[in-house]
């Protein structure tokens, strides 16, 4: 696992409070994770400060599992 | 009932009449307390009276930037921003067809356009905590209209679609948005009406004398307080009967 999907995964446990392994690659964020449409936002959010780049709505919208996020922020960067 | 203690509280405009009122009132209640506006010597003499738990952050509403940095000011200055009471308002009046754009403009940034950037920079904190509130002073024109104010009816009737839809955003992590709408108190904003004005003004009030500025500073302490957790994309009309809405 490459230190982008670490930092990722920390704050999705941190943010949803689910439990590390239940962040998998295929995992949704909202149907697997019980995260709800302000949760997103907030990921998002917080994605883009830790990382320091920018995630336009369009994007944020394909940004639906961890394996999502983790591709797309490693692709920003 | 109303105990803030714990909580901080940034209240623009706060070397107003309302504002000052307000900050007192969240400041009895144990609340620490940020004092913003543009005058910092009438910030200052109020942040001395209170003493403890008081913090000056002076600001101009108008200056984008100086706005976005402002929350963060206030985080760095209390330690969090758990109350946000957008109380700063201008007027610049006139009849519709003589306004001028630059009227409208001003009118409509200060008094809308700074509460929605001070609730987005609020927001995150109040997210991260599960806990917040904001309150944001309307105004009874925002509900009847007046001659001569279409830009600041406009945009303090703007301010209360603008809370309830932030209501419905946030209220499923523990914040509230909603708006108090003084009628005719004494202010320095009414102060320059005269007396035949006044007159008039109060022939339409039931109660049959302007309010005061502490009785909308209670309305605000009871939106801020733990209480009103419940509460949440109201309007509390405080204008002694003028218009029962």
């Amino acid at each position: 696992m490459s230190d982008t999907a670490d930092r990722v995964r920390k704050i999705v446990v941190e943010h949803l409070g689910v439990e590390e392994d239940k962040v998998t690659e295929n995992a949704s964020f909202i149907d697997d994770l019980g995260a709800d449409s302000l949760d997103t936002v907030e990921l998002v959010m917080a994605f883009e400060e830790e990382f320091g780049i920018e995630i336009p709505d369009d994007a944020a919208e394909t940004i639906q599992t961890f394996g999502d996020a983790v591709k797309f922020i490693s692709e920003a960067q | 009932m109303f105990d803030l203690t714990g909580k901080c509280a940034l209240v623009t405009g706060a070397s107003g009449g309302l504002g000052s009122a307000i900050a007192r009132a969240l400041h009895g209640a144990g609340a620490t307390v940020g004092l913003s506006g543009t005058r910092v010597e009438p910030l200052k003499a109020l942040a001395e009276d209170l003493g403890e738990r008081a913090h000056v952050l002076p600001c101009d509403l108008s200056d984008r930037a100086a706005l976005e940095a402002l929350p963060k000011q206030a985080i760095e200055a209390m330690g969090s921003l758990d109350i946000l009471v957008n109380n700063a308002g201008i007027t610049r009046d006139g009849l519709m067809m003589r306004m001028g754009d630059d009227q409208w403009d001003q009118v409509l940034e200060v008094n809308l356009g700074a509460a929605m950037r001070l609730s987005r920079g609020a927001l995150r904190g109040m997210m991260k905590a599960r806990w917040g509130r904001i309150v944001n002073i309307s105004s009874i024109v925002g509900a009847t209209g007046n001659p001569g104010q279409a830009n600041y009816a406009a945009a303090k009737a703007g301010l209360v679609g603008f809370s309830k839809s932030l209501a419905a955003e946030v209220a499923s992590r523990g914040i509230t948005v909603n708006a108090v709408a003084p009628g005719f108190i004494t202010t320095a904003m009414t102060d320059v009406l005269k007396d035949d004005q006044k007159t008039a003004l109060l022939a339409n009030v039931p109660a049959g004398r302007m309010g005061e500025p502490d009785e909308i500073a209670a309305a605000v302490l009871y939106l801020a307080s733990p209480e009103a957790g419940y509460v949440t994309g109201a309007t509390l009309h405080v204008n002694g009967g003028m218009a029962m809405l």
